[in-house]
This record gives structure tokens, sequence and C-alpha cells, in this order.
């Protein structure tokens, strides 16, 4: 089948969702998305939990129900949307090749394309963590999947290791079916995690948190049978002496989520070594014109209120690549300066920009308290700066530049954004 | 008097609280950071209550579970029997988004939906 659109967006979750719907609001008539799985909504399908959208809708609702606000806007608008058909490549011309059962192997060549296919999780093997392989080991979302929408229980006796959102909700969520969750362990001297969460799935329910420990060691032949804890030292390595033994049957994992890139990477598209996800401009566009970028396939969002505006950015990209062409701007670099992980977009054109203002988004690299982020020109000049009184990196950091701080960016050879402590 | 100690999640600061209770009511409420630490902590010392986010079991639908919440945060202490009774609710897809599961659970005078909607096995 070989076909051409306007605009395709590559995953229907909700960067993907809101991509495709400001592209339609933009004017254009051919905009698809294509979806791997057999719905639209992506891993918000499987958050069963509250607390979305609360800057956007201004309510605290759950994963489906954000994600359906969305999909029934994209039927009513009329978008196409190809389900379970999974993108294999895209080429550097902007042509896609997937494959679904329906369809057989398509070829679409696209005007604009977004990525929006969010991120996968870290998982033993990339920690390497020791001991025998039996059944009984899971990514918390891999379990959260299994509970939420396939009807399975993962285990009955569960230790948790990793203290971020996903670890604490399906401490929470397994302890409501039913499970016994002896503990949650952190390798970091602090929790990973929203606070909210931490006191209403662990505290709540009793569960321990045992920061600065790690599993050494996994047991059991065929199931899982227990696991080796240890204490580590300030270089996360286990301090010897420091080891119990925890009995369970199950061991999920929560150490982390990858931006899933393997189709950028293939096209050729540069990638930002800290994010793991690809360069992007203001517009999100990535290295290769007319490919444009959004949610968590950018860099691993917190907030989904984020990853919709991000991807309406992205949406609104795609649909001006196509009806004004390639943008003619150079743009610069923002650095990410002291105690800066990265800062999202990397590139700027601040001549460029139209919008009253725009956000930059931002992680700090390391725990911190009451501070200042400031946005400097490479030259050191001061643009603007925002007090913060918290600095987690956990929390993305959202700093909104306005039509006064963008007038001054101009002309600048390069910006860098730094925090300090007071 | 009585010391409770809480951790206020109405903001990122998280701050670590601690509410003295005498007859009734906080007397002194120490290491909040605002005055919106007070109100939660009123909450949580008197009336603490949750929104309980579950699945129930369905047949005939393209999924065996159906997500589903209580419409208004429900008394803390009652989640383990609420959840008890959803662990016996058997449901018939198709169903619709916001459709009423069970009505007036545990006799809170809260009912609980379903939180998508979800068609029939073909």
């Amino acid at each position: 089948m070989n076909i051409s659109r306007e605009v395709v967006v590559i995953g229907g979750g909700p960067a993907g969702l809101a991509a495709a719907l400001e592209a339609k609001k933009c004017g254009l008539q051919q905009v698809t998305i294509i979806e791997r799985d057999n719905e639209l909504g992506g891993i918000l399908q499987q958050c069963i939990h509250n607390g979305f959208g609360l800057h956007i809708f201004n309510e605290e609702l759950t994963g489906p129900e954000y994600a359906h606000r969305f999909i029934e806007q994209v039927e009513q608008l009329g978008i196409e949307v190809f389900l379970n058909t999974m993108v294999l490549e895209i080429d550097a011309d902007r042509t896609i090749y997937a494959a679904s059962r329906d369809r057989g192997f398509i070829a679409i060549e696209a005007g604009s394309i977004v990525l929006a296919m969010g991120c996968r999780e870290r998982t033993r093997g990339a920690i390497n963590i020791p001991g025998t392989r039996p059944a009984g080991i899971f990514t918390a979302g891999v379990a959260q999947r299994f509970v939420n929408m396939e009807g399975y229980m993962p285990g009955e006796r569960v230790v948790i290791l990793g203290s971020g959102d996903i670890g604490l909700i399906m401490a929470r969520r397994l302890t409501l079916e039913g499970a016994e969750v002896e503990c949650v362990l952190e390798i970091m001297p602090y929790s990973n995690g929203l606070v909210r969460n931490v006191v209403q799935c662990l505290n709540d329910f009793g569960i321990p948190l045992y920061c600065n420990h790690t599993v050494i060691e996994v047991h059991g032949k065929e199931r899982v049978e227990g696991v080796t804890i240890a204490r580590v030292d300030e270089n996360l390595r286990p301090l010897k002496g420091t080891e119990s033994y925890i009995e369970c049957d199950t061991l999920l994992l929560s150490v982390g989520l990858i931006p899933e890139n393997e189709l950028s990477k293939k096209a050729g598209v540069e990638i930002d070594g800290i994010t793991g996800g690809p360069v992007v401009t203001h517009r999100r566009e990535t290295s290769i014109p007319g490919i444009f970028a959004c949610g968590n396939v950018v860099h691993v969002h917190d907030l989904v209120d984020y990853v919709t505006e991000e991807g309406m950015i992205a949406g609104r990209g795609a649909a001006e690549y196509i009806k004004k062409g390639p943008s003619k701007g150079k743009p610069v670099r923002i650095k990410a300066g002291k105690d800066i992980r990265y800062v999202v977009p990397q590139l700027i054109c601040p001549q460029e920009i139209e919008e009253d203002s725009i956000s930059l988004y931002m992680r700090c690299s390391r725990p911190l308290g009451r501070s200042r982020v400031v946005l400097r020109s490479a030259g050191g000049e001061k643009i603007s700066q925002k007090v913060i009184p918290l600095g987690r990196p956990a929390e993305m950091i959202e700093f909104k530049l306005g039509k006064e701080q963008l007038q001054a960016m101009m002309g600048h050879e390069g910006f860098e954004v730094s925090v300090f402590e007071r | 008097m009585k010391k409770i100690d809480l951790i206020c999640i109405l903001c990122p600061m998280g701050c670590s609280m601690e509410a003295y209770v005498e007859d009734g009511r906080i007397s002194k409420l120490t290491g909040n950071r605002c005055r919106r630490g007070m109100d939660y902590a009123q909450s949580e010392v008197f009336d603490p209550r949750r929104v309980l986010c579950t699945t129930v079991r369905v047949s005939g639908g393209k999924l065996p579970v159906l997500p589903v919440k209580t419409e208004v945060p429900i008394p803390k202490d009652m989640l383990k029997e609420c959840i008890k009774v959803l662990a016996g609710v058997r449901v018939k897809a198709p169903v619709k988004i916001g459709e009423r599961i069970v009505k007036n659970i545990c006799g809170l005078e809260v009912d609980v939906v379903a939180t998508r909607s979800l068609p029939a096995d073909k």
C-alpha cells in the first residue's frame, strides 16, 4: 500500500493526540495518527489512578478519563487513525514504512512527521542485578498493565525497587488488590517521586520506604523466593555487613524510563545524550527538517499537562511546515549550566517566535533549597530569572519567557540556564 | 493532648508538620511554611478522605477489567471495606464512561463510576 499524507503522527498517546488535534485545527486536511495498540490513549489507559489534568482542565482525572477528552475530539474532527499498526522505519526524506494485519505493508509519503512514541522502562539487565533468573520479576509498568487492563495479579508478596512515581503507585495498587507489599527500596538518599505519592501510596498503607538501599541478589529457581538487599554508600556501592534477606515472590522494578528513539536514530535524527531524545527547537523540530517530536520521546515528563502542551507545539510546527515551508532562521543553542541537568528546547530562534510567550522546561541535577533559575546569553547578559522555593530533580521546572524576554534574546549567539541556591 | 505527625501534600514543599490536638481541635501546628498547611492538617486529622481508584471484573468486554473510581473522596478508613465490595462486582459490557457501577457504596452516599468506555467483544 503506497499513500501520502500531509501530517503523520507516530504514537496515539497524549503527545500524539495533542499534536494531531493541533495540526487539524491549524487547517490541515490529511492528518493521520499511527498507533501500534488496538486503541488510542497510550500509557494513560493503564494509569487508572487520578491526578491528571490539574493544570489543563482544573480537574483531577484518571488516565483513561484524560485520554477520553482528546480521543473524543479526534473522532469529532474526523482525524484518520491507523490502529494495530507498527512503524518499522522512517527515512530522512520522510517516507514512513509500517505494517499491520489489516493493511499489510504500508509506505506513507509524509509532508511532515511528528514523533510521539513515548518511552520504555529500564530493565533488570540494564542495572545488572545478580542472582538467578526466576519468573516473578516485572518492570512496574508491565505489572500495571497486567493488573489494570489484562486482569492478572503479578504475585502475592512484593518487593519494589525504585521509589519513582510508577513504583509508588503500584505499591498502593497491589495492596488494594490484596497483595502484601513488603517495602519500597530507593538507592538514592531521597525518594524520586511526588511527596503526594509517598504519603498516599506508602504512608497510608504502612509500607516502609528504605532509602540508600538496593537489591543485590535475586533468589529462587522457577519463581522468585526472596531478595537480598543492602545499604549503599555515597557512591551507590553496597556496604558489606548491611545485607538482609526479604522473602517475596515478586520483584517490581521502577528504575527509570528511557525515551523510545529507535525510529529517530535510524532516520538520522540528532539525539541529546542527556535527555535520550531528539535535540529540538522551540517548535519541537528535530535536526531533520519536517520531522518534529513531542512528549516522553523528547524527555521524560512528570505531568501529562506539559505533554499535551508540548504536543500542541509540535503539531503546530508540523502544520506550519506544510503551510509555510521550512523555517529560514538559524537557531542558537540553550545550554544547561550550573546544577541544571538539561533544558528543552535545546535550540531557539527568538526572531521566529510569533507567540506572546514560550516556555523552557528543565530539571535540576540535585536537590536544592530555595534557588534562583537564571537565563543568560552566551556573552553573560542576564535575560530573565525565576525563583523556586525548592529544587527537586523529580519535578520539572517550567520557565516562561514573555514578549520582553524574547525581545531581549534577539541577536545573541547562544544562551545558558543555571540555578543558584540562596 | 495528642501529637500527630503529618506531611502536607498541597504543594511540592511537602512540609513535615506536627499537629497538637486538644479538645477536638488543633491547638497548635508547627512545621508548615504557609497557611494552607493548617487547612490540610484540619481535614487530614479530623476527616481524612481519599478517592478510591480501582478495577472491577467485566464479562463480554474488550478487556476483562474496567477501571472505576468513587465520584468524590471517601473516608480513608472505609477504603478496605469498599474494595471488598467492589471485588465482588461483575459488570456486563458494553459500558459507557461515567456510567454508575455501584450506587451509594457502603452507605456512604457516594457512587462508583466507570472511568472509561468499554465496548463489547465481537
